[in-house]
């Protein structure tokens, strides 16, 4: 790939200032989201600075590989608590996951439910504007409230306001065990019952979702005594038939990476809602998709064969919820990818943006998937 | 501490501010005798004093964003104001300021268990949020000491934690969506969501200390219930040993709930004050974890195998409630203990956790310099300090001499990695050490952010950035 590739924060930051039009912020382009322009790859600002597994402390650099972040946590029995997606399945995408795409997307997976999502762990971060300025904001330690939480801002920001060159990440040790109990053809309204019930329990469920085959999955995680005594506990408060999954891990990195909805030509949307809401947004939708509900409910993904744009943004905005699209399949390109916001709130982002990126650098049209 | 001098201007317009408030707030609610307004002259950090120009006490969001249109016609600052105990000084008042309160914002809105959520009025008092979901078998884990006291409202402007956020997250973590009024009376609704769909402005205001907007509504996430907590008190002979033993908790994969620790002069005061039956020593620990009886048991006990490594010079599991509420009384009348030696000065750095002995040995050896003493509570787990520095306010020089030595410790917080603040806020305390932490361009990126929100800087304009920082923008 042609463009520019920076090897260190100032380099990044002297291509910034350099740029004459729109900037292509690449990290893994697993999402194949990248918009349109002269690419920046940032796979040069790549590397582990410090791991302290005693202080749960990760820092690295925003190219570094998903991959070797993993294996060198694993080394040391410990893990990215936020579980984040891989993409590549379900858009059919190669590339190689980086921390900084991860970051700068807020990809969170199952966990998110008990362990926060990936803006709840990062802890600081540094970034190059599109003004060329470095930024450093936050640290690397776990309470830290000096100055404003632009880390927050920029976690989930998807490269629109600045490039990420580090990021500080809170790790979380590998329990003992996990055991998935899972229920068999409940309906999504029923699904969500019972997964709201086991969430609402001092059990710690750290994964439920309802999968397109109809099957309800519970995760418990911990000391392989305590996950024996609550996975009882927990099918004593639930009754009905809760067996136990085979390959837990499998299951959830299925749900994780909704494979279920891999390949196909259908659109696939994204949406956040209140779980108890979540039946009444595939009710309104029609019989014409898919469904996998995660986060208890709270996220629903759709695989919509016609699209369905205006069902599910529409549905969504009158349940209160929101939808973005993650691969567009045969939605009509003029679709924003991003969920509609309020004047006010649009007129607040579009302030920041102007700020942090005057010359619009990195706001080029998202290119999603086809 | 400097602050900018009292615009005379603002000051001549009190009449009719007065007047232009009360058409639009019931006539209790815009408090002009200065005999009143003294009531909100300080917060908890009571060092700093200074009766506001107008204080009012709005009972709805329209009421806050017609009192914030009104204030922004009339170019007049607004200083927010929850419960007034911050330790910063963030809701401390200029003489030509309006302070808005949210003391009448206290209803609960709706609570959904299925959702998990909570959503309250900011005025509402922290522990009155777990007193509205507790008997459904909830809690709001964010839990500041204050939490008898302080307002959903202060808790998000501060984005504060509290003793179990090592296992909970701090407020950031607990925060669903906001309503805020912005400076022009404009209402926005952020959040709502377990994620954002654009820019997470959610994030961005929780911990912005005021500047960014009046927070009138919020939606927290509430957590069932654990079936019990347990802790276990752990006495060493020097706080190197100590800080060893919690990163061997931590690498051993148990995440407690909470991870408490105090050195030698503040175990020394509260046991004299409250007589928790401490054992007297370099350091202690006080690790709880929560569970079924049996999951405590188990936790418990391969917690203390691990203490046991360490040659405890105490090692007392709480067998019952009583014993855990004797182990937790000690620690939870800390402040007030070395408030009985004399006056302090709460400080809050935050280092990373294996720099603690470093750390310590330092302050002893500053402590020693400033001829101050100094006693140190700390959430071992995350890094949060709280070394409380002792001196008389009625001594000429010792409140200075006390801020010089709080200075120097939390540029050694800075040094070894950590950072100012860890829960308390940047207010007008740590305000002009933020040069230490953040340079220019870093406090530029945070500026730009308040320029969006409040483009005339009439939000508690005099906080968190150093004054000739901020100048320019203040206008
Ligand atoms: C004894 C004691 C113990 C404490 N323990 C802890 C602790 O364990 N953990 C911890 O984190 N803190 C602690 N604190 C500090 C303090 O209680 C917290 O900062 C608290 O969140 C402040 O809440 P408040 O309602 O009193 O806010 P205030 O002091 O009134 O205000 C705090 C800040 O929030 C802003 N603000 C207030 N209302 C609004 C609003 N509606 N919209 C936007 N901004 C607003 C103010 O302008 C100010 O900057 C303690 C304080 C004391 C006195």
């Amino acid at each position: 790939m042609d463009g520019l590739r920076p090897t260190s924060e100032s380099e990044l930051a002297d291509a910034i200032r350099g740029a004459t039009g729109p900037l292509s912020v690449r990290g893994g382009d697993t999402r194949g989201m990248a918009p349109a322009g002269t690419p920046l790859v940032t796979a040069g600002l790549s590397g582990i600075r410090l791991y302290e597994p005693g202080a749960l402390t990760l820092v690295a650099g925003a190219g570094t590989p998903l991959a070797e972040i993993e294996a060198a946590l694993a080394a040391e029995g410990q893990r990215l608590s936020f579980e984040p997606m891989d993409h590549r399945a379900l858009l059919g995408t190669t590339g190689v996951p980086t921390i900084g795409g991860v970051a700068a997307a807020n990809v969170s997976g199952p966990r998110r439910i008990q362990a926060g999502a990936a803006r709840d762990v990062m802890l600081g971060l540094r970034f190059v504007d599109g003004t060329g300025r470095i930024v450093a904001n936050g640290g690397r330690v776990m309470k830290n409230v000096t100055g404003y939480d632009l880390v927050r801002l920029l976690a989930g920001s998807r490269g629109t306001l600045g490039v990420l060159s580090e990021v500080a990440l809170k790790t979380l040790p590998v329990p003992e065990t996990e055991c998935t109990l899972l229920a068999e053809g409940l309906a999504p309204g029923g699904a969500v019952d019972a997964m709201s019930r086991a969430l609402g329990t001092p059990f710690e469920v750290s994964g439920a979702a309802h999968l397109p085959d109809g099957r309800t999955a519970l995760r418990l995680e911990g000391r392989a005594a305590s996950v024996r005594y609550r996975a009882e506990a927990l099918r004593g408060r639930l009754g009905g038939t809760w067996a136990e999954a085979a390959d837990s891990a499998a299951l959830w990195r299925e749900v994780r990476d909704v494979t279920a909805f891999a390949g196909g030509h259908a659109a696939i949307w994204r949406c956040a809602i209140r779980p108890s809401r979540a039946a009444a947004l595939l009710a309104a939708i029609g019989t014409d998709h898919r469904a996998l509900l995660d986060w208890g409910g709270g996220l629903v993904w759709l695989s919509v064969p016609s699209g369905g744009a205006e069902a599910v943004r529409g549905a969504a905005a009158r349940l209160g919820g929101q939808a973005s699209l993650v691969r567009r399949g045969p939605v009509p390109a003029e679709v924003p990818a991003l969920p509609p916001e309020s004047p006010a709130v649009t007129a607040l982002s579009e302030g920041l943006r102007r700020k942090f990126d005057p010359r619009g650098l990195f706001s080029a049209p998202l290119r999603e998937n086809a | 501490m400097q602050m900018p001098a009292p615009d005379v201007r603002i000051m001549g317009l009190k009449a009719r501010l007065v007047s232009r408030l009360s058409e639009v707030l019931p006539p209790d609610a815009v408090i002009a005798d200065p005999a009143e307004t003294r009531a909100y002259e300080c917060d908890a950090l009571t060092a700093y004093r200074c009766p506001p120009l107008i204080a009012i006490l709005p009972a709805s969001t329209e009421e806050v964003a017609a009192a914030l249109r009104i204030c922004h016609e009339e170019g007049v600052p607004v200083v927010p104001r929850g419960s007034g105990t911050s330790l910063a000084g963030g809701a401390l008042p200029t003489a030509d300021c309006v302070i808005l309160g949210v003391a009448r914002l206290t209803e609960v809105l709706e609570i959904s268990t299925e959702d998990r959520l909570i959503r309250v009025q900011t005025g509402r008092t922290n522990l009155s949020v777990t007193g509205a979901v507790e008997d459904l078998g909830f809690f709001y884990a964010p839990d500041p000491s204050s939490q008898l006291a302080c307002a959903i409202a202060g808790n998000i402007g501060m984005n504060s934690g509290g003793a179990h956020c090592l296992k909970y997250g701090v407020t950031t973590n607990n925060l669903l969506g906001v309503t805020m009024v912005l400076m022009d009376g404009r209402v926005v609704e952020l959040g709502g969501q377990m994620e954002a769909g654009g820019l997470d402005l959610l994030g961005v205001v929780c911990g912005s200390e005021g500047q960014l907007g009046i927070v009138t509504e919020a939606t927290l996430r509430i957590l069932p219930k654990p079936e019990g907590a347990r802790p276990v008190l752990m006495g060493f002979d020097s706080s190197e040993v100590a800080g060893a033993c919690v990163a061997d908790i931590i690498r051993a994969g148990i995440l407690p709930v909470a991870i408490e620790f105090m050195d030698r002069p503040c175990i020394e005061a509260t046991e004299a004050f409250s007589g928790a039956g401490y054992p007297i020593c370099e350091a202690l620990l006080i690790v709880e974890v929560e569970g079924s009886e049996e999951e405590i048991a188990d936790q418990l006990g391969l917690i203390e195998e691990i203490a046991r490594r360490h040659d405890p010079v105490e090692l007392r599991r709480a067998k019952d409630a009583e014993e855990a509420g004797r182990i937790w009384l000690g620690r939870k009348s800390a402040f007030g203990a070395m408030g009985q030696i004399g006056d302090y000065l709460c400080l809050d750095g935050t280092i990373p956790v294996g720099e603690l002995p470093r750390v310590l040995r330092r302050i002893g050896e500053l402590s020693e310099q400033f001829g101050l003493r100094v006693g140190n509570v700390f959430h071992a787990g995350d890094g949060n300090m709280h070394p409380l520095i002792i001196f008389d306010a009625n001594r000429e020089g010792d409140l200075e001499k006390a801020e010089a030595f709080g200075a120097e410790i939390l540029r050694l917080c800075v040094e070894v990695g950590g950072c100012l603040t860890g829960e308390h806020g940047v207010g007008v305390e740590k305000r002009d050490l933020m040069g230490v932490q953040y340079g220019p361009d870093d406090m530029d990126a945070q500026m730009d952010v308040k320029d969006v929100f409040d483009p005339a800087w009439l939000l508690n304009p005099a906080k968190v950035f150093p004054l000739e920082a901020s100048a320019g923008r203040r206008g």
